[in-house]
């Protein structure tokens, strides 16, 4: 389970988010929703301690992220899969080092078993026998699965996903929904999704949480979501119309 | 009023400075640490090593040659005049070694390699791939750092052996087949003059500024903010400080070794 207590977090004398309290069940998907720049972000990289929160606490699994060693921090970013807004592949290295990297890097497994799991993951995402390609030479979807087949490396029990769809064709988002789908009916991984593309939180989310300003305005079901009496949150599901 | 408002932006400039030079010691005080913990991934230093020293070797080789050459032209024809010629080579064989052969290639490679370092690790940072190794479980400073860092520290003296003998040699065939001072000359007076320390001094400050190009590029890389634009001026301050620096600690350097 991940639970955001009173969390706050300033960038400069910038207040981006507003003691905020937040419970994500294990096995259960969040979206979290806002307009640009309120925070939903910063919000997964807390979590993962990318940035450190000004106060509050987060657990994921009763371990306090904020406290943590090096080494337990390690121990649990390998729990945790993050999916990056820019699939921020690395560009020297070709697809097989970009999924094998945590591997390679946090242990000292023999080759052929790391080509095993490279396989194995890129098989989950359709992308079978790309190994060898550069990221330069992938499309903007593929590159987003080859993102996800590296965060599945250690096989996560947490997805942290930020702005999956954002970019992609009609076609290539909903094949990474799909995915999104997949990983939770099937792993059972807890996920939280920050998007503003609303038909990938109907489809993918279990709950809707709304952020603004920074502070959590509002956490639902979809549904609930839908026919909220809340402004803001009409305002940003109809778009202001 | 102007000149106390004059005097607060000052004030801020130096306490900004101080903080940054703050910064960068961290940085380097935490690569230190890694190393010694044994966090070096060998390969990566090998690959670095290739890049940063064997890449840049004919650069440094071209520059310090003709440099030589032309110390040996302003040197060597003044010499003449007051008869002393044949004191060309220990002239040249001092200067290059205690303070040419290092600073030349000190400047090559804070120019090429500082470029580099703080381009390719300031691309990586707007593009989300600094912050993807560590949610990968790994450390930038162990990953990207320490190989640089290294690499730099070991390459830049060997470098500056072959920028010492290219530098040497070149001024030689200046002051030998265009001056027409006698060679044996030339190589004998380098000899007696030049002593085991100024050699060992000269390569002792380059390993200085290896560490200092290294740590200051990755700085400036891992700090990187904004697009495009962030990694042109981190790139150009990275080349710029690197420069300053190196200049200020060479002096002291010299100051401590030659005096």
């Amino acid at each position: 389970m991940i639970k955001l207590t009173n969390l706050t977090k300033y960038f400069g004398d910038h207040k981006v988010l507003d003691d905020v309290n937040l419970e994500v069940k294990d096995g259960s998907s969040l979206a979290v929703i806002g307009p640009s720049g309120c925070g939903k972000s910063t919000l997964l990289r807390l979590i993962i301690r990318l940035v450190y929160p000004n106060s509050g606490s987060i657990l994921v699994d009763n371990l306090d992220v904020g406290k943590l060693s090096e080494d337990a921090l390690i121990g649990l970013r390998q729990k945790i899969g993050m999916i990056f807004q820019t699939s921020a592949l690395f560009d020297s290295m070709n697809v097989y080092g970009n999924v094998a990297f945590s591997l390679h890097v946090n242990t000292r497994w023999k080759e052929d078993k790391i080509k095993g799991i490279v396989a194995e993951k890129l098989k989950m995402v359709d992308l079978e026998g790309t190994e060898k390609l550069m990221p330069s030479e992938l499309s903007g979807g593929m590159q987003r699965r080859v993102c996800i087949a590296r965060a599945l490396a250690f096989d996560p029990k947490i997805i942290l996903y930020d702005e999956p769809t954002t970019g992609l064709d009609p076609i290539t988002e909903v094949t990474i929904e799909n995915l999104m789908i997949k990983l939770s009916r099937e792993l059972k991984v807890t996920s939280i999704l920050v998007t503003h593309v609303l038909q990938t939180v109907y489809r993918v989310a279990t709950r809707v949480a709304m952020l603004d300003k920074g502070k959590l305005i509002e956490i639902g079901t979809p549904e609930q979501t839908k026919t909220s009496k809340n402004p803001v949150i009409q305002k940003f599901i109809t778009g202001g119309l | 009023m102007q000149y106390e408002k004059v005097a607060e932006n000052v004030g801020y400039k130096i306490e900004e400075i101080l903080e940054e030079f703050g910064k960068v010691f961290s940085l380097a005080g935490q690569t230190l640490r890694d190393i010694l913990r044994g966090r070096v991934d060998v390969k990566l230093v090998l690959t670095q090593m290739v890049k940063l020293g064997v890449d840049s070797l004919p650069l440094a080789l071209v520059t310090a040659t003709f440099v030589g050459m032309v110390f040996a032209v302003q040197i060597a024809y003044e010499f003449q005049l007051f008869g002393a010629g044949k004191y060309v080579g220990s002239v040249m064989a001092l200067a290059i070694a205690r303070e040419l052969g290092p600073a030349i290639t000190g400047i090559v490679v804070a120019a090429r390699v500082a470029a580099a370092i703080a381009a390719e690790l300031g691309t990586m940072k707007v593009t989300e791939q600094i912050d993807a190794i560590e949610a990968l479980g790994a450390s930038p400073v162990d990953y990207l750092v320490i190989p640089r860092f290294i690499a730099a520290t070991l390459m830049l003296p060997l470098l500056t052996i072959f920028s010492i003998l290219a530098a040497f040699f070149g001024g030689y065939a200046v002051a030998v087949y265009v001056v027409k001072i006698n060679g044996s000359d030339y190589m004998a007076t380098a000899q007696s003059f030049l002593s085991v320390w100024d050699i060992y001094g000269g390569l002792l400050k380059t390993v200085v500024f290896g560490m200092i190009i290294a740590i200051i590029a990755c700085y400036k890389g891992l700090t990187t903010r904004g697009g495009a634009k962030g990694v042109g001026e981190s790139t150009t301050s990275s080349v710029v400080t690197t420069l300053i620096i190196l200049f200020i600690v060479n002096y002291f350097l010299s100051l401590l070794f030659f005096k």
